[in-house]
């Protein structure tokens, strides 16, 4: 009985899964066995204009972990509050090079870099950590998907666009690990939870 | 005898119970709109002004100033329904983002609404009757 209760109390490390869509691929090895791997959903090379009309891209987030979402900057409906939470994470890592955040805007004709700065400062970010971008619509909507957010222009919708209040957690190499419901405060802790054991994976 | 006597005595007794567990109307109706102002308040408000009226940076302006929303009283229920547009100074800070109206609010809401606003964030201002919300809105600029 003492061993059963000893066995119980070590348990691995938790791993955060990868999410998305996954492959499994036949390879061949150096001697002749055949194996299995698999082929995770990977966020492809992007480009973007950010706050400060600089261009930024993947290469600019690979050495941590990020967060992404979507939004535009005159949103009246999600986005206060699902900035608001990001914002808590943002200031949770203040100086902390290992998480960055990305903020994609579905706002293409009114979220100009200078629309984004001004949101940015007022917002409360105050270093290069918080990147927020703007892009053409087909890069940007067509990026959601790969992040597996719904965006869509929407008359009816309020602000004219419609979109989920997903954060999204990224890792070193571009696979998702996580997908959080931004206005939701329980799944916000849950984000604070998991991104701690994803840069654990990096100790 | 006895059981109408004692009838007659809890009568009583429920009497100065009624009496004395009573609070004065004007007490009750100011509960009343604080509890029905924190629903609109959830669903309309929240999201932009904090849930403690905090608001957020100075993307969206706190609501907790009570000399700002006594001096702007008559103009509150105006800016509820019609939003606000342009600078304000609320305590030094300036906050420019423009404020979205919620035509689909009733007077009666934003009465609820001003007096949980300005009873429960932390302020404390006489109630906002309807009638005086009704005012206010005809003299929107």
């Amino acid at each position: 009985m003492a061993f059963g209760m000893a066995a119980c109390t070590s348990s691995p490390e938790r791993k955060l899964p990868i999410l998305g869509h996954r492959e499994p691929v036949t390879k061949t090895t150096i001697d002749g066995q055949t194996v299995v791997d698999t082929i995770y959903q990977q966020i492809p090379d992007f480009e973007f204009l950010n706050q400060d009309s600089a261009l930024v891209s993947n290469t600019d987030f690979e050495t941590g972990v990020y967060i992404a979402n979507f939004f535009f900057t005159h949103c009246p409906s999600i986005c206060p509050t699902m900035q608001r939470n990001l914002l808590k994470v943002y200031q949770q890592y203040a100086n902390d090079d290992r998480v960055k955040f990305l903020s994609h805007s579905i706002d293409f004709k009114y979220d100009k870099p200078s629309v984004l700065k001004a949101y940015a400062d007022k917002l409360g970010v105050t270093d290069h950590r918080w990147q927020f971008v703007t892009g053409s619509k087909e890069a940007i909507y067509g990026i959601s998907d790969h992040y597996m957010v719904y965006t869509k222009e929407d008359d009816t919708a309020p602000g004219g666009y419609d979109h989920s209040g997903y954060f999204i957690l990224v890792d070193k190499d571009r696979h998702i690990r996580g997908a959080y419901d931004g206005t939701n405060d329980q799944q916000v802790e849950l984000l604070f939870e998991e991104l701690a054991i994803l840069l654990k994976e990096y100790e | 005898m006895r059981l109408r006597t004692g009838l007659v005595l809890f009568g009583i007794a429920i009497c100065y119970w009624a009496l004395w567990a009573c609070q004065d109307p004007h007490s009750i109706r100011r509960a009343q709109y604080i509890g029905n102002g924190k629903k609109v308040y959830s669903t309309h408000c929240q999201n932009c002004h904090g849930a403690s009226g905090e608001g957020l940076g100075t993307l969206y302006p706190p609501l907790t100033d009570l000399s700002y929303l006594e001096e702007n009283r008559e103009q509150l229920a105006c800016w509820v329904k019609h939003g606000l547009s342009g600078e304000i100074n609320i305590n030094g800070v300036a906050y420019d983002t423009p404020m979205p109206g919620t035509p689909q609010l009733t007077a009666t809401d934003i009465a609820y609404v001003l007096t949980y606003v300005t009873n429960s964030l932390g302020n404390a201002m006489p109630l906002f009757t309807i009638e005086e919300v009704r005012a206010s809105l005809e003299n929107c600029e």
